[in-house]
């Protein structure tokens, strides 16, 4: 095991995001403090309580998991697709490391970061509406698990991109799309019974019902469900994974 | 000497049909400079790429250090320091945080004196802080050598090293490529300037259309191939060659001022002897004659155009 060249591409990235400090961090709390000031004080408090539970206050775990999601995908996506856009990805392509360790280092500072930003937007959230969380190991346990599963997500669109546009679409078309209708801004059981059965199509569905339970124990569906499908999602994004390392797709001609 | 790298074999066949790689075959000999010449297309590049682990082989073996690059690739790249020819690098990091990357992705723990004497050794001290946006594209191609060497490789291979780079820089680039090869690197350097080769190399191979078309030590490949051209400068001009001297493949040049012969060296019989007896014989008469060495350009060219 190479332990050195995973830390340095770990802490390269991580320079990175110091770098981009506003675009990194920032910016994605501004945006979310927006969403608790409209939603949970000026539209929320004309909202009754969901489940026991004040609008503004049941918002956050789904408003965590929006920007996790979305967070992990870029940065991730754009820490390989760079490389490979500038050609610097020659020297990762003939270092003495394994595909085990360039995905180490990528997605872990990938995860590291959209991991301290979840935390960072709880914080932010802390100021606007009262919090309790239940199960503080299992939300730290979804919050890990999904910023990873995302980042390895990231990673292969940022293998699969061939140009900025496609880097942009899936977050934007796919994944976007999906987090808001999975869940983030209201319980499923709001939905008509038809959309209910459609929306457990969405994968994200499962993600934000197991991050919530773990804040208030409320959820859209059994929380070894949400666990399950989170699981199933990271072991198919390793697989991926696998396969492009093994038949160099995108990287090596 | 024994071989550094040892390719078997090796074909590459692109996605699109194209045949980059024909049956190569090639050792490289520990602590030597390597010319690897051809015109563009022919393969250096891919080469180069497979050797290092930037393309997959189609077929065939590559043993670097006596390691396998495939199966063995840890121990085998660990060996080598690669300068691709386009200027790849990162905009925002400085060179010091760059370079020192480098070694930590090579798996070698730090080592800030190393650093500091590659730095030193490519004038890029004084601009270890700079960004390397901020760097212009002869300090941009030092830098990628400085990424090269920064994990003490020893094999180091220059793809097109002095591509626009200015003379004097040039020349700066061949010491430190001199001093490299006596610290016992072995060396692999493409290019397109041939005199590049012909000042640098120990040995010299030209590959064409995907197949080495000849490898050789430089001198006994300038000696071999090289041609002589006798040049006359006459003390009258003429007007037209006499028919005596019709078979000689004489070229009358400068408007009758100067005759050109050329000969081959190797050849059983220059024709030198008897060419001056017929001049003389037809009164043809000499002021000054000198004779000059085909260079690797014009053997290079002739051996492209050949294959």
């Amino acid at each position: 095991m190479n332990y050195r060249a995973v830390r340095a591409i770990y802490l390269f990235e991580m320079a990175r995001t110091w770098r981009t400090l506003f675009q990194s961090i920032v910016s994605p709390v501004v945006s979310t403090s927006l969403y608790f000031v409209v939603f949970g004080a000026a539209i929320g408090s004309r909202i009754s309580d969901v489940e026991g539970v004040s609008y503004g206050t049941f918002i956050v775990p789904g408003l965590i998991m929006l920007s996790v999601l979305t967070q992990s995908i870029s940065n991730a996506s754009f820490g390989i697709y760079f490389p490979k856009f500038v050609g610097t990805i020659y020297e990762i392509l003939s270092a003495p490391i394994s595909y085990f360790e360039i995905v180490l280092g990528y997605v872990g500072a990938a995860a590291t970061k959209s991991i301290i930003l979840g935390l960072i937007i709880l914080a932010t959230a802390g100021l606007f509406v009262p919090l309790h969380i239940h199960h503080p190991i299992w939300m730290l346990t979804f919050l890990v698990l999904t910023a990873v599963t995302f980042s390895l997500f990231g990673f292969i669109i940022g293998i699969w991109a061939d140009g900025f546009e496609k880097l942009q679409m899936i977050p934007m078309l796919v994944v976007t799309p999906l987090t808001f209708l999975g869940g983030s801004f209201y319980s499923v059981d709001m939905l008509p019974p038809a959309w209910r059965t459609i929306t457990l199509f969405n994968p994200v569905v499962y993600l934000i019902s197991g991050f919530r339970w773990s804040f208030y124990e409320i959820a859209d569906v059994s929380v070894a469900v949400s666990f399950g499908m989170t699981l199933a999602f990271l072991a198919l994004c390793l697989a991926v994974i696998w396969w492009i390392f093994r038949t160099g797709y995108r990287l090596k001609n | 000497m024994s071989s550094i790298i040892s390719v078997a074999n090796l074909s590459k066949t692109y996605g699109s049909g194209f045949k980059a790689l024909k049956n190569v075959n090639l050792d490289i000999k520990r602590g030597e400079i390597f010319a690897l010449l051809g015109p563009n297309g022919a393969g250096k590049t891919t080469l180069i790429s497979i050797i290092c682990g930037i393309a997959n082989p189609s077929e065939g073996r590559v043993l670097v250090g006596g390691e396998d690059i495939q199966t063995s690739y840890r121990k085998a790249r660990s060996l080598i320091g690669l300068v691709p020819q386009e200027l790849h690098t990162d905009a925002f990091e400085s060179v010091w945080a760059t370079v020192s990357f480098s070694r930590g992705l090579f798996g070698k723990p730090k080592n800030p004196a190393h650093i500091e004497k590659v730095l030193k050794d490519l004038s890029l001290w004084d601009k270890k802080d700079s960004k390397i946006i901020t760097l212009s594209g002869g300090m941009k191609r030092r830098v990628m050598i400085a990424k090269a060497l920064s994990h003490e490789p020893q094999i180091l291979f220059l793809d097109e090293p002095t591509a626009g780079v200015d003379v004097e820089l040039r020349k700066g680039m061949w010491e430190v490529v001199r001093t490299l090869q006596q610290s016992g690197v072995t060396i692999i350097l493409t290019t397109h300037y041939i005199e590049e080769a012909e000042e640098m190399a120990d040995r010299i191979g030209v590959i064409n259309k995907g197949e080495i078309v000849l490898v050789e030590d430089k001198a006994t490949l300038m000696q071999k191939l090289g041609k002589k051209r006798l040049t006359l400068h006459l003390q009258n001009r003429i007007a037209a060659l006499p028919e005596s001297l019709a078979h000689y493949e004489l070229d009358l040049c400068d408007s009758g001022a100067t005759l050109v012969y050329d000969y081959d060296t190797k050849g059983e019989r220059t024709g030198i002897t008897s060419l001056l007896s017929d001049l003389r014989t037809a009164g043809i008469r000499f002021n000054d004659l000198d004779t000059s060495q085909s260079s690797l350009e014009d053997i290079f060219v002739d051996l492209v155009r050949a294959s």
